[in-house]
């Protein structure tokens, strides 16, 4: 596809995901898994597990590293570019209004309802998109596959530990793995 | 131009030391924000934080475009803005170069086959945590009693509507906000 195709489209969808990100830098990755992976088919699933690990990985806000890492593998530098002012204008704009009218938004009945039932439908895209991503890793059918599945799901959800913690683990892990391949190999 | 650079730096280094994404980033940014610049007193800052929870985007991002343009108007928003942002571009381009060079040695396939799963079942923790909110409330104990089955309804009629209909996601989200309120107005009227 041509290159200013590409960028126009990132644009455009991330411009338009970022603005639906309520509840965290996950939602923003459940809707760019929906968009780029199932329905334009720009990226692979399991190199879309590897790109929001480097987001995870890397500091500052999931959502903005999530924008420049699928940004940066679409397009390069112009893309990752494209995508972190697409991520940065909702939220800049949206601020910038609200901020003004604070005591307005705050004890807004309809405002808080509203969000109340989006968390709900946010919790659903999330659900989906991990139940598709869950049964990709039990077709691998690898035990070791789902032991770390189940740990870091532990770790993450009821000992709330720091993700960048459980990304080093694994980490090591893989590495431990590695030399356990090549030992066996020889 | 003397507070454009001091937002600028203090944002630079919330974006650069705050790993794990959203609630870790808080305390830095209060450190930053309310400690030792006084920018915000800390009433400000609890309401920025309840902002941010209202409104889309990191929560980084917010507080950044917030105090910015309280302290020095749109110059400054986009200059703690750029601040924040800088070192997550810098460092995530580098680490994706290196990846989509390597990615197929076969030393970083075993590594990256460990982390998938893992990957997979923190985002499984992040929609968990949302949906405890969503169907107990913010801090509320769990209990079979207290929960509001309304918003557990509206959420399975979320996941038919992605599963079976491949609806929107963002349309979902936007209807399901949309029932909820539907619902308070209906409930607020037979109360009366």
């Amino acid at each position: 596809m041509e290159k200013n195709k590409i960028l126009k489209k990132l644009f455009i969808s991330t411009l338009y995901l970022s603005a639906f990100t309520f509840g965290g830098g996950y939602v923003i990755v459940s809707l760019m898994q929906k968009k780029f992976v199932d329905e334009l088919h720009w990226i692979e699933e399991s190199e879309m597990l590897d790109l929001v690990a480097i987001a995870q990985s890397s500091p500052g806000a999931i959502a903005v590293n999530g924008a420049i890492v699928v940004g940066y593998k679409l397009a390069g530098l112009v893309g990752a570019l494209t995508a972190i002012v697409a991520t940065i204008i909702p939220p800049f704009v949206i601020i910038s209004v609200v901020s003004t009218f604070y005591t307005l938004f705050k004890d807004s009945f309809l405002v808080a309802k509203m969000l109340e039932g989006m968390q709900a439908g946010v919790g659903a895209v999330i659900a989906t998109v991990v139940y598709s991503m869950g049964a990709g890793v039990a077709a691998t059918k690898s035990v070791f596959s789902l032991v770390i599945l189940a740990g870091a799901f532990f770790a993450s959800c009821i000992c709330k530990v720091n993700v960048v913690y459980i990304i080093l683990v694994c980490i090591t892990l893989g590495v431990v793995r590695t030399f356990w391949v090549q030992g066996r190999k020889s | 131009m003397k507070t454009c650079m001091e937002l600028f730096f203090s944002f630079l280094q919330i974006g650069a030391f705050s790993f794990g994404g959203g609630y870790a980033a808080i305390p830095l940014i209060q450190g930053q924000v309310v400690d030792h610049h006084g920018w915000l007193t800390m009433a400000e800052f609890t309401d920025l934080i309840t902002i941010s929870e209202m409104t889309p985007g990191p929560i980084a991002i917010n507080s950044a475009t917030f105090v910015g343009i309280r302290v020095a108007g749109i110059p400054g928003a986009l200059a703690s803005t750029l601040g924040c942002v800088l070192p997550s571009c810098i460092i995530v381009i580098l680490i994706a170069k290196l990846y989509l060079k390597y990615r197929d040695m076969s030393w970083l396939q075993t590594i990256l086959q460990t982390l998938r799963p893992a990957v997979v079942a923190m985002i499984g923790a992040a929609g968990v945590s949302i949906l405890i909110s969503a169907f107990w409330g913010s801090g509320a104990a769990i209990a079979l009693a207290e929960t509001r089955w309304h918003l557990v309804v509206i959420f399975t009629v979320c996941v038919i509507m992605l599963e079976k209909r491949k609806m929107n996601p963002i349309l979902v989200m936007v209807s399901a906000g949309g029932m909820n309120l539907v619902y308070a107005l209906a409930a607020q009227y037979l109360m009366r």
